[in-house]
């Protein structure tokens, strides 16, 4: 099944000074339901503009979106989107962020709670729930992010840089934590793992986490220049995987693509666009 | 848990704010002092400028025949009226205008001109229409604090975080729940931080009114006393005056707080 399709999905924007700046070109691929893959590209490359596509929040150009096979109209409702920035909403309690997806459907506020608190317990931020997110270190306000999303259990996550942010040990934590979350699959309602497209500008990380790495080109008008199968076993271990000469090896043959097109974005004048 | 953000507590703030408070006092009884010396050493002329003692006095006669009670509450009545007129409007125009950019554009010229207007023109206008009660100053004090709270309530819907608002979205929101759980609230922010302000303004304008024209409150009792070069008269209105916007501030801001209180 397929979980997420571009079909020759183009997005323009009309820059500042009049001009027409192409973000993402013609850009095909699709992403099996149950899939992990990750985007990397230089900065500027266009890897948000796809997300927001994917989202719905953007509508393209041209060409078309399909989300579980129903092409895209308005917002994708098989999917969440974790943010690179804080999304939590500052005047509520850590419990009703959690919460809110839940109250948001309709749930009754005491159901919605009761599986909120669940949730906390699940990210370890169970002695937080009256916290306010200013409260919270940057790690804290992610997993209570990450249970925000689960918690209203759709079946694609759209994931955008979301541990740029965070230092290294706490970034390599929350990555342990989504791919546990991600491995277990026990929500109630899904049968199926979920579909995670998951954009970062880092290899490494790009690697480590995902079933599938696909390379944009530099910005404007960014395509898919590789896309490679990651050849891991899971469940991984974040702190070894990463000294396998399967990684190694993988690591060396994508920089070699990525590179070129690191060269290429800091070469080009263009202002950058995310 | 080790990473929870260090916050201060309100012990570890107890000694400076004693300080700042002594420091407040000191202040204001060294100007006091220095005045009551100055006409006592006949440097100045208590005709012109009275005297703290005097003032005093006369303070302590108001309230004991009860007169300036009155007043103060016909002067608060306006005050309160016109905030709670004014500031309804201006969140109501504010909140339209920071959701339709279109909207905004049509008001823009006409905002900017009105609130160019200097109110003080405006108060023999109302005193023609209103009459010589209460609204007229209560018209004055909507005119002071409607444009505080617009602005306010525009820039606060305009300037809701993108992300959030993309965030709650995805979440499932619908466009009315959207307005309540980020619109509202992020503009809410911005009104209350210029609560203080509009409370301000309203006085004023209720002070002002009553000044031009009424038969009570504490511009009146001001303006009679100027009528009969009583400056004992005119410096006690202007300090009951004074006392009663600091401690309504007072209570406002510890208002704000407690509703901030997600402001780390």
């Amino acid at each position: 099944m397929t979980a997420l399709e571009f079909d020759r999905v183009s997005r323009q924007f009309a820059t500042p000074d009049g001009r027409v700046y192409r973000a993402v070109d013609d850009i095909s691929f699709t992403l099996e339901a149950g899939a992990f893959v990750a985007i990397v590209g230089p900065s500027g490359c266009g890897k948000s503009t796809l997300l927001n596509l994917a989202a719905g929040l953007l509508s393209p150009t041209s060409g078309v979106i399909r989300a579980s096979g129903d092409a895209l109209d308005g917002l994708n409702r098989h999917a969440t989107y974790l943010f690179q920035q804080d999304a939590l909403l500052p005047w509520k309690s850590v419990l009703d962020n959690v919460a809110l997806g839940l109250t948001l459907g309709g749930v009754p506020r005491a159901e919605a709670r009761a599986r909120a608190e669940q949730w906390l317990a699940r990210v370890g931020l169970s002695g937080f729930a009256r916290h306010y997110p200013a409260q919270l270190s940057g790690g804290m306000r992610k997993r209570a992010a990450m249970a925000q999303h689960w918690i209203i259990d759709r079946s694609l996550l759209l994931m955008d840089e979301p541990f740029s942010a965070l230092d290294v040990h706490t970034r390599l934590s929350m990555e342990a934590e989504l791919l546990a979350l991600w491995e277990s699959a026990d929500s109630p309602a899904a049968v199926a793992k979920k579909t995670v497209l998951f954009v970062t500008h880092d290899l490494e990380e790009a690697i480590a986490l995902a079933d599938e790495v696909v390379v944009l080109s530099a910005g404007p008008a960014a395509r898919v220049v590789a896309r490679h199968p990651v050849p891991l076993a899971r469940p991984r271990d974040l702190m070894d995987v990463r000294t396998t000469s399967a990684f190694v090896d993988l690591h060396r043959a994508l920089w070699m693509v990525l590179r070129e097109e690191v060269r290429r974005s800091q070469r080009q004048s263009e202002p950058s666009r995310g | 848990m080790a990473d929870v953000v260090d916050r201060l507590e309100p012990g570890a703030r107890g000694p400076r704010r004693q300080t700042i408070l002594l420091w407040q006092v000191a202040v204001g009884v060294a100007a006091v002092a220095l005045w009551e010396a100055l006409v006592s050493a006949g440097a100045i002329d208590a005709f012109f400028v009275s005297r703290p003692t005097a003032i005093a006095r006369r303070m302590w006669m108001w309230s004991g025949d009860g007169t300036i009670w009155r007043h103060l509450a016909t002067t608060l009545e306006e005050s309160l009226l016109g905030l709670l007129i004014g500031s309804a409007r201006g969140i109501a125009l504010g909140f339209w205008c920071g959701r339709s950019p279109r909207l905004a554009a049509i008001f823009d010229p006409y905002i900017t001109m009105l609130n160019a207007v200097p109110r003080i023109v405006l108060a023999p206008l109302f005193l023609l229409w209103f009459g010589l009660g209460i609204w007229s100053k209560v018209a004055l004090a909507v005119t002071l604090v409607f444009f505080v709270m617009f602005f306010s309530t525009y820039q606060g819907v305009r300037d809701a975080d993108r992300v959030l608002v993309d965030n709650v979205r995805m979440l499932g929101a619908s466009p009315r729940q959207l307005v309540r759980h980020v619109l509202v609230p992020s503009a809410l922010t911005w009104i209350f931080s210029s609560l203080q302000a509009s409370l301000g303004f309203a006085m004023v304008g209720a002070v002002v009114g009553e000044y031009l024209g009424s038969t009570r409150g504490l511009g009146y009792v001001i303006a009679q006393a100027e009528g009969t070069f009583d400056t004992t008269g005119v410096f006690a209105g202007m300090t009951v005056l004074a006392v009663v916007v600091v401690i309504v501030s007072a209570a406002v801001s510890r208002l704000e707080r407690w509703l901030l209180r997600w402001k780390a």
